[in-house]
């Protein structure tokens, strides 16, 4: 770990406040970036690590984002594409509080269901709903039509 | 145990579904009953059928119900743009029991969320039909006096049909010695519904390879819409069709179940085969769904 962090430090400097992500699988981070919302034009300073080392994943990517704070609805989809990242809040310099991010077992509203003729596409109030059938790979399935949604479909969403 | 929703086959176990088909054998031969006198059934068929409403409609009056309801969105204010949602808090007013059919997959489920009555589903897009699924094995159960131990064969669209689902569904509550999926590749059954069975099931193309083994051959239609290549389609087509040489080579007492509407897929020269049981299954669909009824709605002791 203080390896690979070092690493690190050689291609971008520590955050003062704000956030990091670690462990993405590799080639993610734009996606993840995507889940927040960031395109560039709102300002924020943010590092972009891809395809590094990682003593964990073989290869990763890390996203540093100065003072932004990531909150459940975000974490809960970064989960979906990024299973094991860990999100660390920096405060100071300092990490100040490091959350390692589980699949939720059921999935509300994040997403849409992939099949148009299901209710949720279709009714104003039903919302989507999805339970997690298994984690690697990803895959959920609607609770309504019952259809296997899997990483492909969400990636897909999010891009 | 009283039953709440009927949004899917599963909702039933093994028990429920061995006290419908008791219920079912009393309501067979009855004129009329009060079992559910001042009741209100609401028959909501934002999808037209003509065999699976009337059969519930004539089930709620012979248990003494009223029924009120319509046959098609045209009829409703769906037609001026009202959701689901608020078309099932309406009939919950007016009613004790919403039957539905609905064209999108998991309407049923979505609508159950919504009611504080009971709501049994018709029918909701390609995903489930459970009550067809009950009259189904309540078929079987009458033919051979059991469900365990029996081979079954599922022939055709087995990807978009949902009395397929609900009945594949339905026989995990069973025993069945093996199952038999025949469908051409591009209409076999969904991995979402094969996942979940725990009966030995074996996928074929070709039902000539397996038919002296089965015992009930279920038969559902092709539908021509499933196919971007009309070539390919009466192709297809041809080769799933029931006839006299197919059903010569079934078991004696193997039976050939159909949920109807059939259209080509079984020869008529077939229907005068000793083998021929889907017209007796259409006719168990009244008694099957007054007992539905009576279960989910019916006064009990221990209410």
């Amino acid at each position: 770990m203080i390896s690979s962090s070092k690493r690190d430090e050689l291609i971008v400097s520590k955050i003062r406040n704000g956030t990091v992500i670690d462990h993405i699988p590799a080639g993610r981070a734009l996606a993840v970036l995507r889940i927040l919302g960031i395109r560039g034009s709102e300002g924020y300073r943010v590092a972009l690590v891809m395809n590094v080392e990682s003593k964990k994943i073989g290869r990763k990517d890390i996203v540093k984002i100065e003072d932004r704070v990531i909150d459940e609805k975000e974490a809960s989809l970064i989960t979906l594409i990024a299973p094991s990242a860990t999100i660390n809040i920096i405060r100071d310099y300092v990490v100040t509080e490091k959350r390692h991010l589980e699949v939720p077992k059921q999935i509300r509203g994040l997403i849409k269901c992939p099949n148009p003729q299901c209710i949720t596409n279709n009714d104003v109030e039903a919302e989507s709903r999805f339970i997690t059938i298994s984690i690697k790979p990803l895959k959920l399935k609607c609770k309504y039509c019952e259809m296997y949604i899997t990483e492909d479909d969400v990636i897909r969403q999010i891009l | 145990m009283r039953l709440r929703h009927v949004v899917s086959s599963l909702d039933l176990t093994r028990d429920d579904y061995f006290r419908i088909f008791e219920l079912a054998d009393k309501f067979y031969d009855v004129k009329k009953l009060n079992y559910l006198s001042g009741k209100v059934v609401s028959l909501a068929f934002f999808e037209p059928s003509t065999r699976t409403a009337q059969s519930f409609h004539t089930a709620a009056i012979k248990l003494g119900a009223d029924v009120i309801g319509f046959a098609s969105e045209e009829s409703t204010s769906i037609a001026k743009g009202e959701n689901l949602a608020d078309t099932i808090r309406m009939l919950n007013n007016y009613s004790n029991c919403i039957v539905m059919r609905h064209k999108f997959d998991g309407a049923a489920l979505f609508a159950s969320e919504i009611s504080d009555i009971p709501i049994i589903n018709a029918g909701d897009g390609k995903h489930e039909h459970p009550t067809q699924a009950v009259i189904d094995l309540y078929t079987v159960y009458k033919a051979f006096g059991e469900i365990d131990g029996r081979t079954f064969a599922l022939l055709g669209d087995l990807k978009y049909a949902r009395t397929v689902n609900s009945l594949l569904r339905a026989l995990t509550r069973f025993k069945p010695k093996k199952v038999f999926l025949i469908s051409p590749s591009q209409l076999k059954v969904r991995r979402e519904i094969l996942d979940e069975l725990n009966y030995p099931v074996i996928e074929t193309e070709n039902p000539y390879d397996v038919i002296q083994e089965i015992d009930v051959l279920y038969v559902t239609r092709i539908q021509k819409e499933r196919f971007v290549d009309e070539v390919e389609y009466e192709k297809v087509k041809e080769s799933y069709v029931v006839d006299l040489k197919l059903v010569n080579m079934m078991k004696k007492d193997g039976i050939i179940l159909h949920p109807l509407p059939r259209v080509t897929e079984i020869d008529r020269r077939v229907d005068k085969t000793v083998n021929a049981k889907y017209f007796y299954q259409a006719s168990l669909a009244v008694p099957v769904r007054m007992a539905l009824f009576y279960e989910v709605l019916g006064d009990r002791e221990d209410d």
